[in-house]
């Protein structure tokens, strides 16, 4: 790879392997995530996408008996080393998690914990308008900030989520399926909002929804399983490219069936 | 799949005699189900109105500020509760200012950071194990532990050895009560906390502990109520049953309401009865404060998410 493009690089995972217990559940993965971009995640359910997101902040350490191999490189250290620390990291590797899942305490209070216990030294106030700015939420919420954050609609529920993970000012966003839980209108909402999001952050999202991969990733990574000899199934990474290259002319048969919407 | 299969699969007819739907039948038996329930909740509720009503008949008569004021004596007209009353306040007080720490603490600990190693896993079975241990033999303990082996902190037969005793007996509930409580509490909301940079104690208590927290109350409160009412384990360990005077402290001499009634009861007099009865009548009032307290910091917290 050039060297130019290197340095613009945020994430990059080196032969990276996820076991639960004994079972490895995704092998052999090499993604780089360039920064300020998009790369989508896509591929079949249960092939290993969220497994391989949750590498990226460390959340895989909360499940007992999952294990990663391999290195993933993060402003010049390798994150699945036990000796980084997953607190300081997940403060610069946000995620939003598939069900909207806010605290249930006030909207304002919602955005204005992660800033707390992360030590937030400005105004706070200051901080929640402008994160609720950044999330596109502000004007539906500005006059209810000490309302219930369970009190939103699902969309806006997802949207706090997002303002609740730019409020500690993180490098990368992970998004696993963000959109998977809402209805069109909300959705289109959240996909303008990350095209907003990338002039800021480095946004690695998951998705079932081709057109969404293909409306607003500017890499794509698709993943597909195998049957294991024992039954079992093993994801793997079949092919990582642009993302106009993966929906015009990808390398691989099973990639054009898939995005094209033949399987799975 | 054959295009001459699919048509004739959608010409077929409908073949709506392959249901039967028996509404009658299935409503009749809603019916049976309703009138059971009704049936069930009528007979536990009747017996409650029984025992309630013979329970004032009998004990209204000497229910009276004399009464509840007035130290024990051999004479059942000047006999009164107040010293087994005091002894009932002072005890619950210890016990719910150790079980409370101690039990939700525990809890916390076993179900939100506790590794699951087979260390874990035994002293898990071993509470849900001491939960159902006759009290009787917590009594026993109580007066090994507490009474003998300790006696120069607890002062043998004392206010501190009973709470302790009783401690021992509803920290089993506590904990388990907790841990349901904490269990209840969606996975959701640790990972959004923790997924923010937060540690796993950041998380609990700003987060997970509120949620639980009624929850929680209400299992210590249940224990408590139970603790109200135990009358062996403070046999068992000793405490007297006619105090002429009020606990002046931990290491006091004391005896309780459930202890005081049991000795009213047994003696022959009819008039030692109808106090007994006046007796139970003061402890249910105490449960059911301790109860209205329950409901209302309940409301309360739940109010406040
Ligand atoms: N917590 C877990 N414990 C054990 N196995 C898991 C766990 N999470 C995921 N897996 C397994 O790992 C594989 C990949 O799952 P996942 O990453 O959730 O796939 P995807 O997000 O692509 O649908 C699946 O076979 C699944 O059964
Ligand atoms: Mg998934």
């Amino acid at each position: 790879m050039v060297s130019n493009t290197a340095a613009k690089l945020t994430l990059k995972a080196e032969n990276v392997s996820v076991y639960y217990g004994p079972t490895l559940a995704v092998r052999e993965v090499y993604l780089d995530i360039p920064r300020n971009q998009i790369v989508a995640l896509v591929g079949p359910s249960g092939c290993g996408k969220s497994t391989i997101l949750r590498c990226f902040n460390r959340l895989n350490d909360l499940i007992p008996g999952a294990r990663v191999e391999g290195q993933i490189h993060f402003d010049g250290r390798d994150i699945c080393d036990p000796r980084v620390d997953p607190v300081e990291l997940r403060r610069r590797v946000g995620m939003v998690f598939q069900k909207p899942n806010p605290f249930p305490k006030s909207i304002y209070e919602n955005i204005a914990f992660g800033a707390r216990i992360n030590g937030y030294q400005g105004d706070m106030d200051e901080l929640i308008e402008r994160s609720l700015k950044g999330a596109a939420l502000w004007d539906e919420v500005k006059d209810k900030l000490k309302e219930s954050g369970l009190s939103l609609s699902g969309g806006q529920q997802q949207r706090l989520c997002i303002a609740r993970a730019i409020a500690i000012e993180p490098e990368v966003i992970l998004m696993d399926e963000p959109c998977s839980a809402l209805d069109p209108i909300s959705t289109h909402k959240i996909e303008e909002l990350m095209h907003d999001l990338k002039k800021r952050y480095t946004l690695v999202i998951v998705t079932h929804n081709m057109q969404q991969a293909s409306r607003v990733s500017d890499r794509t990574a698709f993943f597909n399983a195998k049957e294991t000899a024992q039954g079992g199934k093993l994801g793997y990474l079949v092919e990582y490219d642009s993302t106009q290259r993966i929906f015009s002319d990808p390398k691989e048969e099973t990639t054009r069936d898939y995005v094209s919407g033949r399987f799975g | 799949m054959d295009v001459n299969d699919s048509r004739s699969a959608v010409a077929s007819p409908r073949q709506t005699d392959r249901f039967r739907q028996n509404l009658p039948s299935r409503y009749s038996r809603d019916r049976v189900f309703q009138a059971s329930a009704w049936l069930a909740t009528g007979i536990a509720v009747a017996v409650l109105v029984w025992l309630l009503l013979t329970i004032l008949i009998d004990g209204v008569g000497t229910l009276n500020w004399t009464f509840i004021t007035s130290y024990p004596s051999r004479k059942p007209e000047q006999a009164g509760i107040l010293a087994a009353l005091a002894g009932t306040l002072w005890v619950m007080v210890v016990v719910a200012a150790v079980t409370f720490p101690v039990g939700v603490g525990a809890g916390i600990y076993l179900e939100e950071f506790a590794s699951d190693s087979w260390l874990t896993r035994l002293i898990e079975i071993n509470i849900s194990n001491l939960a159902g241990v006759p009290s009787i033999i917590y009594g026993l303990l109580g007066l090994a532990a507490f009474v003998r082996l300790m006696e120069p902190v607890t002062g043998g037969r004392s206010v501190l050895s009973g709470a302790l005793t009783l401690t021992l007996l509803i920290l089993p509930v506590v904990i388990v009560a907790t841990r349901e409580a904490l269990r209840a509490v969606s996975n959701s909301i640790r990972l959004a906390g923790l997924a923010l940079g937060a540690t796993q104690w950041q998380v609990v208590w700003n987060h997970v502990l509120p949620i639980a927290f009624p929850g929680i109350l209400t299992g210590v409160i249940l224990a408590l109520s139970r603790a109200i009412g135990e009358t062996a384990p403070l046999i068992a360990i000793g405490a007297l049953t006619f105090i002429p005077f009020l606990p002046e402290g931990l290491q006091s001499p004391f005896t309780v309401l459930p202890i005081q009634i049991y000795n009213w009861i047994g003696r022959p007099q009819d008039e030692f009865h109808a106090i007994a009865a006046s007796g139970i009548i003061v402890l249910m009032a105490v449960l059911l404060l301790m109860n209205t307290l329950a409901i209302y910091l309940r409301n309360r917290f739940q109010k406040s998410l």
